[in-house]
């Protein structure tokens, strides 16, 4: 059979902001049959947008298509001009992309932007265009199909603007569908609806597409075959089966690899291990400080755990619960309004100002974006060896030599010394990271989201050094992460936070078992597994509630608005008290206890 | 629009681009050297008469003519960069120095002080600077310290607004979390962390206040409320050649292109050298 | 209209009129740290002490200062300015005999500078990039780097010397037919509106700019909308508070641009008026100048801030 996308060769060139012009996709080709899903996958700046966007004729601002074919059917797409593009933009192809809020224009109600390219391609009239919109909301499981288009973008909910979004492209029909990691900024709760509408939406049209992504457990369920891309240039085509059971490039096996990190071994396995650090009854947030002694943003409510010596404990919730927040209470940047921080049996001072240097040392925290937690202007022998100085007034050749111990200890070539942060990869300035907090010879190490901003392989290396630091120097560990992944690949105990409070707290291998507070057993279903069949066979959409929450009267359980178990007039009046259950389980769950 | 092509950056337009990359900063070097010498590089004496007509033209004697007395207008000129690019000179470095200082002292202190800075600072920028200009004169008289005051004082606002929002934008970065969570002092902070990553925008925002500056000062000299005779910057030398502009006389139009020339280089120079993206949002 | 959107204004008025007030104070505390005394000045250095001392009296001047501030704070609320040091007219008077004349120059200039800003913005920003949008963008920066006394006397040697096509002298004698209208205002009108096009130009395109590299332009065009379309069904409306940012903010520069303008065409406006007020230090004057630039200034900046909030879809719809 014909394929329906066929890209022969394909080169774009780029002007840099330096003004160099330079190749960043370099001779691609594949093809796509009609009715098929092809997977774009890459890590970031391997060209999966600039292709995706060269399908449709287009190449964003200092971009151009330099050479190759790109054939849509029986179209040639680089050989359009203006007019003939503007016609098969929207009406034979149409894109979905990353943010929906950033797609939709904000100055104009979601539905005359749902119809705009069937009104423009001049398909329908206004009213017919308008049913088939509400059909597709309908389809897509949007609530209130019939009046959410009267809306504005800044009115809808994240995860349904997306869908609103592949209305949008449905709207005409169109041959080809291109998703460009339409899922990559929702939480991993609101992913699963979203992907649930995607696939069935392209089973029942037969669509043909490409669907680009960094995640190889995603594209799983969607894609039949899958092109795997690195630095512009084509490494492996498979089918999505074969890709994942039997990869034949290298770095479709590190992709692999790292897409289900393996378990890091647990220098520790007693559960009792003396108590290194402990918080309780903390409550933190933003703002001035209000005449009840809370913040006026509160982010943090009656927070208490517990870490054991050598244990590494994963905090883990979607953005926006608290968990940045509860790494700097900690480390005294944003000082607690109630409660206690206790390291070593000693209480800490809420504020920075009001702890010891050696307090301060012995806590230190690992940003998540090393690009702005290196400081540009200074070189790596002064980022890492300024605590060494300032902590135990290290100068000179002892200093020296501490920091290439340390860029030694992370895996760091010694020629980087005396280099800036600019000049050193992603990986690298985590490392670099890494080397600064262990400088201080710090009892506690907070990791914030430490991979979240790599790529899946460089990753995976930075959870290997992990392991191997809490080994070798038996660091006490809370790392902080959004993705259950890679939590459960190098920790020993987990906390759920849900909306500023400790929904639950379980020992890392009562994960698969076990019984959960609905909000965790909901985040635990919604992690998608590196097999095809996932997505049918997961429950995870049906646990929560669709549609618009009712409102949460003050002082119920935070999950009481998406919760499919909850008990009205109980679970929104009172708060759900915090009890054990079996398998070491911790919840505060009025369903769980009654049980 | 949508499968942009840049145009190739060959042939005359690319020349002329790079030429003009490099005369631009010549221009700026130039004048900042008849700051210093120009008074004794001047081919006549400036304040002397020579033995010629008043607002004669350009010749080979007196390349820029001469003026209302009958001097030579080129080594008036010359000379006069040392009142114009001098005071503008130090009244910039005054508003920027006390403008990064406050600004970096907001941003690392924050609270009440940032907000009591910020709002009386801002408020005086809804004083239109000529209009700040003519009264603080109207007040104070128009000796050259007080201009350089007077001057320096206009902008310092609009420098403080920039270097706060720069220094703040720094200060958000984790590795100043990093900092402050080790235990550093503020002094510390503000000048190790957050002064060396301001550089840039500091430099940038230096050059255009610097054009500011040089504008206002000639302003208000040319409205006679600026340099006094007998000393004269080159908005002096404009007005007290008015007369000769029906006449056509260069001794109107030379002093004020030389503002024009200076003002043009220092602009293209900070778009060479940071590009032009540095310019918007400046105040 | 809806609460948010009144609270907002209502603060941004509030905040306009303490804006003025905390300019009142500068201006009278400016104005009031003079060195010297001014009855002693006036009088010169000849003066007898007793007339000095009477002089001081008369101008109220040996009152304590707060005393004196709260006075001429209160009267100027009533629009009461004093009367000028010099030939001891009401300083409301003179103001007014000035002011219309000020607001016909600068209101001409406007609506010539405005249009032709936008135009030049709008089609810059549209075809970013091309050679016409590099034309427009080194004009515009020569333009703005040049001072309005060069702008004005190039224009007076090229149309008024060279040309003789306009007096170089305004002087608001005969206004009778269309003809002498357009030669009184030619060369002022002229002057400023290159300073105002070039400013109000730049900043609208950096607006639209800013707009048009935002995704849903993206996607409007990925949908198949032409440019036509995405320029003036997208993005304009998103472009509107910046725009009218872009407008207030350089009509501004009208107050600084008259100051030049109608000294250099000698042209009895209220700015004029202003620079010989602080020659001849006649501080009430000045003062009441200064504060009528002021309330101009804010009031232009309020208006930008109000066009901001009344088109952002956000506030409007909640
Ligand atoms: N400096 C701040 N001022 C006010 N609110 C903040 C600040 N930092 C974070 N927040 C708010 O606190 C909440 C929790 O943020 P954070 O702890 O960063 O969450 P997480 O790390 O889980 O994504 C969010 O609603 C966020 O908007
Ligand atoms: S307490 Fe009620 S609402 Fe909250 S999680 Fe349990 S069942 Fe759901
Ligand atoms: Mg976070």
């Amino acid at each position: 059979m014909e394929p329906l996308i066929d890209i022969r060769d394909l080169r774009i060139r780029a002007r840099t902001a330096e003004g160099q012009d330079i190749e960043i996709v370099k001779g691609v080709s594949f093809s796509v049959r009609r009715g098929e899903v092809m997977g774009l996958i890459g890590e970031s700046g391997s060209g999966k947008t600039t292709i995706a966007l060269a399908t449709m004729g287009y190449a964003r601002y200092g971009c151009r298509i330099a050479g190759g074919t790109i054939r849509i059917g029986d179209i040639a797409v680089t050989s359009l001009d203006e007019k003939g593009l503007q016609q098969l933009r929207g009406q034979k192809i149409a894109y979905i992309a990353q943010s929906a809020a950033a797609s939709f224009n904000p100055s104009r109600p979601i539905m005359a932007q749902v119809i705009e390219s069937a009104l423009i391609h001049g398909l329908m009239g206004e009213a017919a265009a308008r049913e088939k919109a509400i059909s597709l909301f309908r389809a897509m499981a949007i609530p209130q199909p019939e009046t959410i288009g009267n809306r504005y973008p800044h009115q809808v909910s994240g995860g349904q603007l997306q869908r609103l979004m592949a209305a949008m492209a449905l709207i005409t029909d169109p041959d080809v569908v291109i998703f460009d990691e339409p899922t990559t900024a929702l939480d991993v709760t609101t992913q699963i609806e979203v992907l649930k509408a995607f696939k069935e939406a392209i089973r029942d049209r037969n669509t043909t597409g490409i669907y680009v992504t960094h995640d190889l457990a995603v594209i799983a369920q969607i894609a039949d075959s899958i092109t795997v891309l690195r630095h512009g240039e084509v490494q492996e085509i498979a089918t999505t089966s074969q890709l994942i059971s039997n990869p034949r490039h290298e770095y479709s096996q590190k992709l692999l690899a790292a897409a289900e990190p393996a378990l890091r071994p647990s220098p520790v396995t007693d559960r009792q291990a003396r108590p290194l650090l402990r918080v309780s009854g903390m409550s933190a947030g933003y703002g001035l400080t209000g005449k009840d002694g809370m913040p006026a943003v509160p982010v943090l409510r009656d927070i208490d755990l517990t870490i054991g010596r050598g244990r590494a404990l994963g905090v883990i919730g979607e953005s926006g619960c608290g968990k940045s927040t509860l790494a700097r209470v900690i480390a005294g940047l944003t000082p607690a309004s109630r409660g206690t921080v206790t390291l070593d049996g000693i209480d800490l001072a809420p504020g920075i100002a009001g702890r010891s240097r050696e307090q301060l040392r012995e806590i230190q925290l690992v940003f998540q974006m090393a690009d702005t937690a290196l400081n540009p202007k200074v070189t790596i022998d002064e980022i890492i060896g300024r605590p060494l100085t300032f902590f135990f007034g290290m100068k000179g050749a002892a200093r020296d030599r501490r920091v290439r111990e340390l860029l030694d200890l992370t895996r760091l070539p010694a020629t980087v010394q005396h280099r800036f942060p600019g000049d050193l990869s992603g990986g690298q300035k985590q490392r670099v990271n890494f080397a600064r907090a262990l400088a201080a010879q710090p009892k506690l190490l907070l990791c914030d989201e430490v991979t979240s901003a790599l790529d899946t392989v460089v990753a995976a290396a930075i959870l290997d050094l992990m392991a191997e630091l809490r080994r070798e120097l038996g660091l006490t560990t809370m790392f902080i992460s959004h993705d259950l992944k890679t939590i459960r690949a190098i920790c020993d105990d987990i906390m759920v936070l849900y909306s500023g409070r400790v929904v639950e707290t379980m020992p890392a291998a009562a994960l698969e078992t076990g019984r959960h507070h609905p909000y965790a057993g909901l985040l635990l279903g919604s992690v998608p597994a590196l097999r095809t069949d996932w997505l049918e066979s997961t429950e995870a959409a049906s646990l929560q509630v669709q549609g618009v929450p009712p409102a949460l009267s003050s002082g119920g359980c935070a999950f009481f608005p998406r919760c499919t178990l909850a008990e009205p007039g109980r679970c929104n009046t009172e708060v759900p008290p915090f009890r054990d259950y079996p398998g070491g389980i911790g919840a505060a769950c009025f369903r769980l206890a009654a049980e | 629009m949508s499968s942009t092509t840049i145009p190739a950056r060959r042939g005359p337009m690319a020349i002329l681009a790079r030429t003009g990359r490099m005369i631009m900063p010549a221009i700026v070097l130039f004048w900042l050297a008849m700051a210093f010498f120009g008074y004794w590089v001047a081919p006549y004496d400036p304040a002397g008469i020579q033995d010629a007509d008043l607002f004669e033209g350009m010749s080979r004697k007196f390349w820029l003519g001469t003026d209302y007395f009958g001097r030579d207008m080129l080594s008036r000129i010359v000379a006069g960069a040392r009142y114009t690019v001098g005071i503008s000179l130090m009244a910039t470095s005054l508003a920027v120095a006390s403008g990064v200082l406050l600004g970096l002292a907001a941003s690392a202190i924050g609270g009440f002080f940032d907000a009591a800075v910020s709002r009386f600072l801002d408020a005086l920028i809804s004083i239109p600077s000529k209009m700040f200009g003519l009264v603080l004169v109207a007040a104070f008289g128009a000796s050259i310290p007080v201009l350089v005051m007077t001057l320096a004082v206009i902008y310092l606002p609009g420098c403080y607004r920039i270097n706060r929002s720069v220094a703040v934008n720094v200060a958000a970065l984790d590795f100043v979390a990093v900092a402050r969570a080790r235990g550093e002092s503020t002094l510390y902070i503000m000048l190790r962390e957050i002064l060396p990553n301001m550089i840039g925008p500091v430099l940038a925002d230096f050059g255009l206040r610097f054009i500011y500056v040089v504008l206002l000062l000639s302003s208000l000299s040319f409205l006679g409320l600026g340099v006094q005779p007998p000393q004269a910057d080159w908005g002096s030398l404009v007005r007290e050649n008015m007369p000769g502009l029906p006449y056509g006389a260069p001794a109107v139009i030379m002093p004020a292109i030389a503002i024009a020339s200076l003002t043009i280089a220092v602009n293209l120079t900070i778009d060479s050298v940071f590009g032009r993206h540095t310019r918007e949002g400046v105040r | 209209m809806n609460a948010t959107i009144g609270r907002l204004l209502l603060t941004r008025l509030v905040a306009a009129i303490l804006t003025l007030w905390f300019v009142a104070t500068v201006v009278f505390v400016i104005t009031n740290l003079l060195p010297g005394d001014v009855a002693q000045e006036l009088l010169g250095q000849s003066a007898t002490p007793e007339a000095v001392a009477g002089l001081r009296k008369a101008l109220g001047l040996d009152l304590p200062p707060w005393q004196r501030y709260l006075e001429w704070l209160w009267k100027m609320v009533q629009g009461d300015a004093g009367r000028s040091l010099v030939n001891g007219s009401p300083v409301a008077a003179l103001i007014g005999s000035r002011l219309g004349n000020s607001l016909i120059l600068a209101g001409i200039t406007a609506l010539v500078a405005v249009p032709v800003a936008l135009v030049l913005g709008i089609t810059a920003a549209v075809h970013r990039g091309s050679v016409y949008d590099r034309v427009v963008g080194a004009g515009t920066v020569l333009a703005v780097s040049v001072p309005e006394f060069l702008v004005a006397s190039a224009a007076v040697l090229v149309f008024a010397v060279q040309l003789r096509w306009v007096p170089a002298l305004s002087q608001l004698g005969r206004l009778e037919t269309v003809l002498d209208v357009v030669r009184t205002f030619a060369l002022p009108v002229l002057t400023l509106t290159f300073v105002i096009v070039a400013q109000m130009a730049r900043m609208t395109r950096a607006a639209l700019v800013d707009v048009l590299s935002s995704s849903y332009i993206e996607m409007a065009r990925l949908k198949g909308a032409g440019q036509a379309r995405i320029v003036v069904w997208h993005a304009l409306p998103n472009a509107i508070g910046p725009i009218a940012n872009a407008i207030a903010f350089s009509l501004s520069f009208l107050l600084g641009g008259v100051i030049i303008v109608e000294t250099i065409f000698n042209y009895p406006g209220i700015a004029k008026l202003m620079v010989d007020g602080v020659s001849t230090r006649d501080l009430p004057l000045v003062q009441a100048c200064a504060m009528l630039f002021c309330g101009a200034y804010l009031l232009l900046v309020t208006m930008a801030d109000v066009a901001a909030i009344l088109a952002n879809p956000r506030l409007r719809h909640r």
